[in-house]
């Protein structure tokens, strides 16, 4: 098990946790449309993974033996880029360009435009496949390479899903790490008792007792308590045999208070006043360039 | 007079991309549980390492295969083209065709001749659908000479390819002479009488129908056309000035497929009516395979009587208007 980190260390996956989150609002306030609930959700985790946990080269994206990360939930695009503007991928500048005509930035992840994206994703239940034929291929070629995959809890309701679930016990992938950003809601949903409320895409427990049954090594854990997400990230890469999935339960629209929980900020534009409330809540002043200081 | 039989697809398959795993360690196969039928049995004999079963799970196994070819191997995906291209086909299009990667999609049990499964099974609309997306090379092997050939090209080709193969002995059109290459159609018989331009297995029975026209005096240009998507326009062009009436032949939909290709070609580049042999925007049923053909009008006699039915048809409306 890897050595406990340092309160600095800590400090540091947080506040990059945060920066993803206004490389988030920022790129999503300019392109004047994008998701915001699960790249927020997402954020602590995603820190944990390119600041820490994956063996990486930014300057060399496609070393053969670096970790994969698959964005599943290809919808969560923008806290990924930002994730990898962060780690020196590319300029912070460049976020601003998300969604736009001819940017690298799409809206959905393209592995063919931008260098560092390990697979191109957008239409929900693919990745997890794809995870499962990069650890199988890591393990054939004999390269010691771990893949990680997120996936949302709403995506959970795809098919292939569990087709991929059923697959990769068979061939032991322990090189294999599912991440689920459970986070209690999608973009619609089934109503609940009010007219804003939603129940939940699975139930709690579901999720956990699912990947069980499937024949995964199952972990839980909470996806905003940094320390906790860096543990079962470790915890993850050392196998037994088995694929792990990681169950992390998550709010959606973490960071901004008035997004948190709420259903209907899966995608939505943000007013000047919400902007600028967001940034306030999130300590990043308004006119700070892309993505926070350099 | 009619072409002679030759070795059933699937097993030149089998053995072939086997042979190619020899001598290339980044070939892998990957099965959706249909491996004792597709022949990809043989393939796990001579690599059981390399030999990956998916499961009956084919938007997964899709999806493995591209995984797989972002690190560096080279995916075979084999099953019947029901679920090798209609049932994963979101898989293929965002995974496989948008992305470029190396993934050969070998999809077996093609056309008529799906040993005797019906509607499910035989699908009529792999042409079009595959032909029609962005990026995605779709090759129609005429028999097991050239199917061998195009397995060997597609294994050496750096991108997403679609090969269509028949399940049974087919008669074989070619011998060891002739050289595939991408993009490239081949005139089979020459003729000046009326143009033929068919794909895959249609193409011998085409030309055994060439035959039976020439017994009636009438001499059909007969070209072949392996690769839908890059077309040879050139080559389409050509046959159709040689005769300047033209009929297009094929195993599946008349629909968005070779007669869908011809036809946007030469409404571009040389007007010509066209007349599409297949099968009349309609799904398939239970049958034997030379039932099928008579059926669907695809056997070698029953597309010399469409064809002569058509030149006696041309005729008449030519003469009528001659007159007025």
């Amino acid at each position: 098990m890897a050595a406990t980190m340092s309160a600095a260390d800590l400090a540091r996956l947080e506040e990059m946790a945060r920066r993803i989150r206004v490389g988030v609002i920022r790129g999503v306030n300019e392109a004047k449309a994008g998701h915001l609930g699960g790249p927020l959700s997402a954020a602590d985790i995603l820190a944990a993974l390119y600041f820490h946990v994956m063996r990486i080269r930014p300057d060399e994206p496609d070393w053969p033996d670096r970790d994969r990360f698959i964005l599943s939930k290809g919808h969560s695009s923008i806290g990924l880029y930002a994730a990898l503007a962060l780690r020196g991928y590319f300029p912070l500048e460049e976020l601003l360009t998300f969604d736009a005509l001819g940017s690298r930035l799409q809206g959905h992840p393209d592995m063919t435009r931008l260098p560092g994206l390990d697979m191109s994703t957008g239409s929900l239940g693919m990745g997890i496949s794809a995870g499962i034929g990069i650890a199988l291929g890591s393990r054939l070629a004999g390269r010691d390479v771990r893949t990680f995959v997120m996936l949302g809890d709403g995506e959970c309701q795809e098919g292939e899903v569990w087709e991929a679930a059923f697959l990769a016990p068979r061939y032991g992938l322990d090189n294999l790490i599912a991440i689920v950003d459970h986070n209690k809601l999608q973009q619609y949903g089934w109503q609940g008792d009010g007219p804003d409320d939603r129940l939940p895409p699975a139930w709690p427990g579901e999720l956990v007792a699912r990947w069980t049954a499937f024949g995964w090594r199952v972990l839980e854990v909470d996806g905003h308590d940094m320390a906790a997400v860096v543990r079962v990230l470790e915890e993850a890469t050392v196998g037994d045999g088995r694929p792990v999935a990681i169950v992390a339960n998550t709010i959606k629209g973490r960071g901004v208070s008035f997004m948190e929980g709420r259903y209907y900020w899966h995608t939505r534009p943000l007013t000047a006043d919400e902007f600028a409330t967001a940034m306030a809540e999130l300590g990043e002043p308004i006119n700070t360039p892309a993505g926070g200081p350099a | 007079m009619t072409l002679p039989m030759g070795r059933a697809m699937r097993e030149i398959f089998g053995e072939t991309v086997s042979e190619l795993a020899s001598r290339d360690p980044r070939i892998v196969m990957l099965d959706a549980d249909t491996g004792s039928s597709t022949k990809a049995d043989i393939f796990q004999k001579a690599h059981p390492e390399r030999y990956l079963q998916m499961g009956i799970a084919e938007q997964n196994m899709l999806g493995v295969a591209a995984g797989l070819a972002t690190t560096g191997f080279v995916p075979f995906v084999s099953t019947f083209v029901a679920f090798a291209v209609v049932r994963p086909l979101d898989q293929i299009r965002v995974l496989i065709a948008q992305t470029g990667l190396n993934v050969k999609i070998c999809g077996g049990y093609a056309g008529l001749f799906t040993g005797v499964t019906g509607k499910t099974h035989l699908i009529v609309d792999d042409l079009p659908i595959m032909r029609a997306m962005p990026g995605m090379v779709t090759v129609v092997p005429a028999d097991d000479v050239e199917a061998a050939q195009v397995l060997r090209w597609a294994a050496g080709y750096d991108g997403p390819v679609y090969i269509r193969l028949v399940r049974d002995a087919t008669q074989r059109l070619f011998d060891e002479t002739y050289s595939f290459a991408l993009g490239r159609a081949t005139v089979v018989r020459d003729g000046g009488d009326v143009t033929l331009i068919s794909t895959g297995a249609q193409t011998p029975r085409v030309v055994d129908a060439a035959e039976i026209l020439a017994a009636h005096g009438i001499q059909a240009h007969v070209l072949h056309v392996p690769t839908l998507k890059p077309l040879d326009v050139p080559a389409i062009v050509a046959a159709a000035e040689r005769t300047r009436i033209v009929l297009t032949v094929e195993e599946g939909t008349v629909i968005g497929g070779l007669g869908g290709a011809v036809t946007e070609t030469l409404s571009e580049h040389s007007p010509t009516v066209v007349k599409r042999l297949g099968m009349q925007d309609v799904y398939g049923e239970s049958g034997t395979n030379s039932e099928l053909l008579e059926l669907y009008g695809l056997s070698a006699a029953r597309v010399a009587d469409q064809v002569q039915a058509f030149l006696e048809a041309r005729n008449t409306a030519g003469h009528a208007s001659d007159a007025g």
